[in-house]
């Protein structure tokens, strides 16, 4: 699945998408945020904070006990600042 | 009649007057034309900025603001209703937003506007970055703007 990075996330993990092949065990939004998070620093700083971060799949808000199987782009971004 | 909403999201400036008489030009059900221009402020929490910087999610961006716009269009009595928001570089004095619209009567028009206005604040993935003589830094989410944006899911 594609996973996308927006505002400070983007920053911190160093880039703004990339595709990943999660093993099963990780089923949820927070299963994800925490897996990427043991991968290195980068993304341990991103999501150092996991109640901050929100999340969307295939373009719409989920929250961290979402399902993210089936899902074709996730995304991970600071709340938002706009209007 | 069904109305559909007009959004767009662009990098261009945006004619308020304009988008007020697209929806109003010509027509005799129209009888209130609600807009809302949110526009780049000189200072940030007292100091000045040299520009905002907004970031996008192309893709959902249009899809939450058409999800709110559909959902506005169900909860009142609309005749049109367009939304506009830009991203890239805005320097002050310079038009953010734009919500405008228009029913018979101007009670629908101002609470399905200011409705929206709640929601592109909370929910519509934009992310503003300030610049100013200190350098760079994101703007941060304001409590205030989640409790406007809830007040519309009571009953």
């Amino acid at each position: 699945m594609k996973v996308k990075y927006f505002a400070w996330v983007r920053e911190r993990v160093g880039k703004a998408e990339e595709t990943v092949e999660p093993p099963a065990e990780v089923r949820t939004v927070a299963d994800l945020i925490g897996w990427l998070s043991a991968r290195d620093d980068a993304y341990a700083y991103a999501f150092e904070k996991p109640k901050v971060i929100r999340a969307a799949i295939d373009h719409a808000h989920v929250k961290p006990d979402a399902m993210i199987s089936g899902a074709r782009e996730i995304a991970f971004f600071p709340p938002m600042t706009g209007g | 009649m069904t109305v559909s909403a007009t959004i767009r999201i662009q990098e261009a400036d945006f004619d308020v007057a304009q988008e007020i008489a697209a929806l109003s030009k010509g027509r005799t059900d129209v009888g209130a034309v609600v807009s809302f221009s949110g526009i780049c402020r000189g200072s940030e929490k007292g100091e000045p900025i040299a520009a905002l910087t907004l970031e996008h999610y192309p893709g959902m961006a249009e899809a939450e603001i058409s999800r709110h716009a559909d959902e506005a269009l169900a909860r009142w009595p609309l005749q049109g209703l367009t939304v506009i928001h830009r991203f890239g570089r805005i320097e002050p004095g310079e038009n953010i937003v734009l919500v405008v619209t228009a029913s018979a009567h101007r009670q629908a028009a101002f609470e399905a506007a200011e409705f929206l206005m709640d929601y592109l604040k909370t929910n519509a993935p934009f992310w503003k970055r300030e610049e100013s003589a200190g350098g760079t830094s994101w703007i941060e989410a304001r409590d205030h703007d989640d409790a406007a944006a809830a007040r519309w899911t009571k009953s």
